[in-house]
């Protein structure tokens, strides 16, 4: 028996504005891999994947007297709207912040934003038109690379090594995209404990690369939000503590307090701050006047200091466990060793491709990200970030063993049906293959 | 319609499978068909708390809609079905056959409906045999284009179209990366489609086929999950005829595997006008972009109704453990 139907010759591809979308939009949709991750949150998954701030190590208390104080002395201004630039008491303290990493700026210089991720928004937004280029070391935080591309900016990519972003390849890329016509608006850089390699920029080089930006009349986006969690010492003093006219600092809430408060902030020259507040206020009017004024409450009476040392503690035992558990479990392979921060970025074997890879980790019950999200050009298939921020040191270690059990079972494969001449390092079969890639998840 | 009209239902949808994302995506779209229709519905993660949880509340009915192993091979339905609880969708064994793409395929072949020529590729074979003269065996008997799928699973999830035999290995790598047995299947080009059956007491029947008809080519889990990305056109763009035929073909494969309550065939419509079966699933997709919601409303059913309906006959039907 059938059901008698409707007819539509046109048929249907069920998104009547699929053909109104802009340029833009091109590339935001939903692919495998990041349908993948949605296990991360099941409680059998060690995610070694996201980068959530452990925030369970913030007293609850704390918070809860900020959020108390707030309310009974300054409940209908938290509750109200606010400037776009961000409250003066809030901005104070952010000067004090900065001030521990060699920065001094004016309190008129600072714009609040909703995370540092707005104020990544914003400075793309104010700067590039289709087809500028931005400079990013490779590899680069995934979040920026999705609003670099929702700009449709030109994202090349500079050689990162142990001492960070390469200087010598940073002069020769700008030499290859001038001789070649093209516009370059700024270098994206994460100098601390960077988003997903783990390493630090030597001070050497960050003076180095600020004289190159400065004879390529390039702007350099400093994107600091891990530079306080250090673990053996201080790292060098920020880019923009030496150079106030050719970089935008970008700073964050979101690890040395919570991610929750979506609180960041940018220091900008003069003449860019200004337009930086008339497009905070275009995107979002204000940022949130409740979390300022919670976050300022908390940076007046709590021991703000002795918690980040707190948090230091914490993520540095996790990152031993990290080391501890790959020197166990992978002694062939290569990695990172981070000073700070949530990351170790791991080289697996040539044969091996990170992404591929990902649906056996998710059988073994581990988690993590594959290199080809830090690259806008297909790169980083050997490589795998690793999160040590928010699963306990015991799970660390399960996760790394599971990856291991992950990356043997893989090679085997690849042994018996990849030929080594066939691995990703020397051909792409995929790229002949039907297959459609997705965009990188929007892990950070 | 039969049995009584379920009050609270516990919708399943999530799990640990490689189809969670989808499965979530399914699991509310079925839990708020049911409460706009006035029935009280939990929707639940599978984890260790679930079966006490169950045994506690008891619920009139539970709606798996989880896609992947625990929801589709049978195990959570035999649990439903000791528990003394009624389920939606089919008894445990009929999904464990369905579930298995080979297995399914032979079974619906049997019963005398066309499925493209198979070969069924177990990880051993490869290690026992060689891996070369395996692939070039099966290269040479079934010819290229093939299609390389993991034996069990959905949503494209590890689906390669291969049409040079050289990049069969990396396919077959693919594959593995999802489960340990791979199916090879010869490629039949013509009009995809898929004919979702619903049985709500009164016998299994065929819903308008659904053509589908990818922009980039392939139906792959990007074109299946985002919209705009395939056109679908209901009823098919077939003659009549052969719309018979598949409809038929579907509720015989329905039929041969023991499916009961809903289902979706996937078919190819090859040159001669022959419904080819591809594989059956024993829970559809339900999402906004799946296929068997389309069907129903292109038929001019409204969603909830027909998922109250299956509630209605999964209470009268009981709780088979097998």
């Amino acid at each position: 028996m059938t059901a008698h139907g409707t007819t539509s010759p046109a048929g249907t591809n069920l998104d009547p504005w699929y053909h109104h979308y802009a340029a833009r939009a091109a590339g935001l949709s939903a692919s495998e891999v990041r349908a993948l991750f949605a296990v991360a949150s099941r409680p059998e998954v060690v995610s070694l994947a996201g980068g959530m701030p452990f925030v369970s190590a913030l007293p609850a208390d704390l918070i809860r007297a900020s959020f108390d104080r707030v309310m009974t002395e300054s409940g209908p201004q938290a509750l109200q709207y606010g400037s776009g630039q961000g409250t003066p008491a809030l901005r104070e303290h952010i000067l004090e912040v900065m001030a521990l990493e060699g920065i001094r700026g004016g309190v008129d210089d600072v714009v609040v934003t909703t995370g540092s991720q707005q104020g990544l928004d914003l400075v793309t937004k104010l700067f590039i038109d289709p087809g500028d280029v931005v400079l990013a070391e490779a590899p680069s935080y995934v979040g920026a690379i999705g609003v670099f591309r929702s700009y449709q900016a030109e994202i090349s990519h500079v050689t990162l090594d142990d001492d960070g972003l390469v200087p010598e390849a940073l002069r020769e890329r700008i030499a290859e995209l001038t001789a070649a016509g093209k516009r370059i608006k700024f270098l994206y850089t994460i100098p601390n404990f960077h988003n997903p390699a783990g390493v630090t920029l030597t001070w050497q080089r960050r003076i180095e690369i600020l004289e190159i930006c400065r004879e390529n009349d390039i702007l350099v986006l400093e994107d600091n939000p891990y530079g306080l969690l250090y673990f053996d010492g201080p790292p060098p003093q920020a880019m923009r503590s030496v150079e106030e006219d050719g970089v935008i600092y970008l700073g964050s809430f979101s690890k040395t307090l919570a991610p929750g408060f979506r609180i960041g902030w940018m220091l900008a020259p003069h003449a860019i701050r200004e337009k930086l507040i008339l497009a905070n206020e275009s995107a979002i009017l204000s940022p949130s006047s409740f979390s300022q004024f919670v976050v300022s409450e908390y940076l007046s009476t709590a021991d703000w200091k002795g918690q980040i040392e707190v948090f230091r503690g914490v993520y540095r035992d996790r990152r031993d466990a990290m080391l501890g558990a790959l020197d166990d479990h992978f002694p062939e392979l290569t990695w990172t060793v981070p000073d700070g921060g949530f990351y170790v970025w791991l080289t697996l074997p040539s044969a091996l491709d990170s992404k591929a890879m990902l649906p056996r980790a998710v059988k073994e019950l581990v988690a993590y990200t594959p290199g080809t999200a830090f690259f806008a050009d297909g790169g980083g298939r050997r490589q795998i970030r690793l999160s040590f921020c928010y699963p306990t040191p015991e799970a660390i270690r399960l996760g790394i063993r599971r990856l291991a059990t992950v990356v043997d079972g893989e090679l085997e494969l690849l042994d018996a049906f990849v030929p080594r001449a066939q691995s990703p390092e020397h051909t792409d079969s995929r790229a002949r293959s039907e297959k459609v890639a997705g965009p990188p998840p929007n892990i950070h | 319609m039969t049995g009584s009209p379920p009050t609270r239902v516990v919708v399943l949808a999530g799990g640990i499978s490689h189809e969670r994302d989808v499965s979530l995506r399914s699991g509310r779209r079925v839990a708020d068909s049911l409460a706009e229709h006035g029935i009280t519905v939990t929707m639940r993660d599978p984890d260790a708390s679930l079966l006490g949880y169950l045994v506690e509340n008891r619920p009139d009915v539970v709606w798996p809609a989880l896609h992947g192993a625990s929801g589709e091979d049978g195990a959570l339905r035999a649990l439903l079905g000791y528990l003394g609880i009624p389920y939606v969708g089919s008894t445990p064994a009929a999904a464990r056959l369905a579930w298995d793409k080979p297995t399914a395929k032979e079974l619906v072949r049997r019963a005398g409906v066309s499925t493209p020529d198979w070969i069924t590729l177990p990880r051993e074979t490869f290690r026992e045999l060689g891996t070369a003269s395996v692939l070039e065996t099966v290269a040479d008997a079934l010819s290229m284009p093939v299609v390389v799928k993991p034996a069990q699973g959905g949503s494209a999830q590890g689906v390669t179209i291969v049409t040079d035999a050289a990049d069969l290995p990396r396919a077959m790598v693919d594959a593995y990366t999802y489960g340990d047995v791979v199916l090879i299947e010869r490629r039949v080009v013509g009009t995809e489609i898929a004919v979702g059956i619903i049985d709500s007491g009164d016998g299994a029947v065929a819903l308008p086929a659904v053509e589908i008809e990818p922009v980039s080519g392939v139906y792959s889990f990007e074109a299946r999950y985002n919209a705009g990305e395939t056109r679908f056109f209901t009823p098919a763009r077939i003659a009549d005829e052969v719309a018979a035929r598949a409809a038929s073909a579907a509720v015989r494969a329905h039929e041969a595997l023991g499916l009961r309550h809903l289902s979706r065939v996937d078919l190819v419509v090859d040159a001669a006008g022959e419904p080819q079966f591809l594989e059956a699933n024993v829970l559809p997709g339900l999402t906004e972009t799946s296929l068997l919601p389309l069907a129903l409303e292109a038929a001019g059913h409204d969603l909830g109704w027909v998922y109250e309906a299956l509630a209605r006959a999964a209470i009268a039907d009981g709780a088979p453990a097998r």
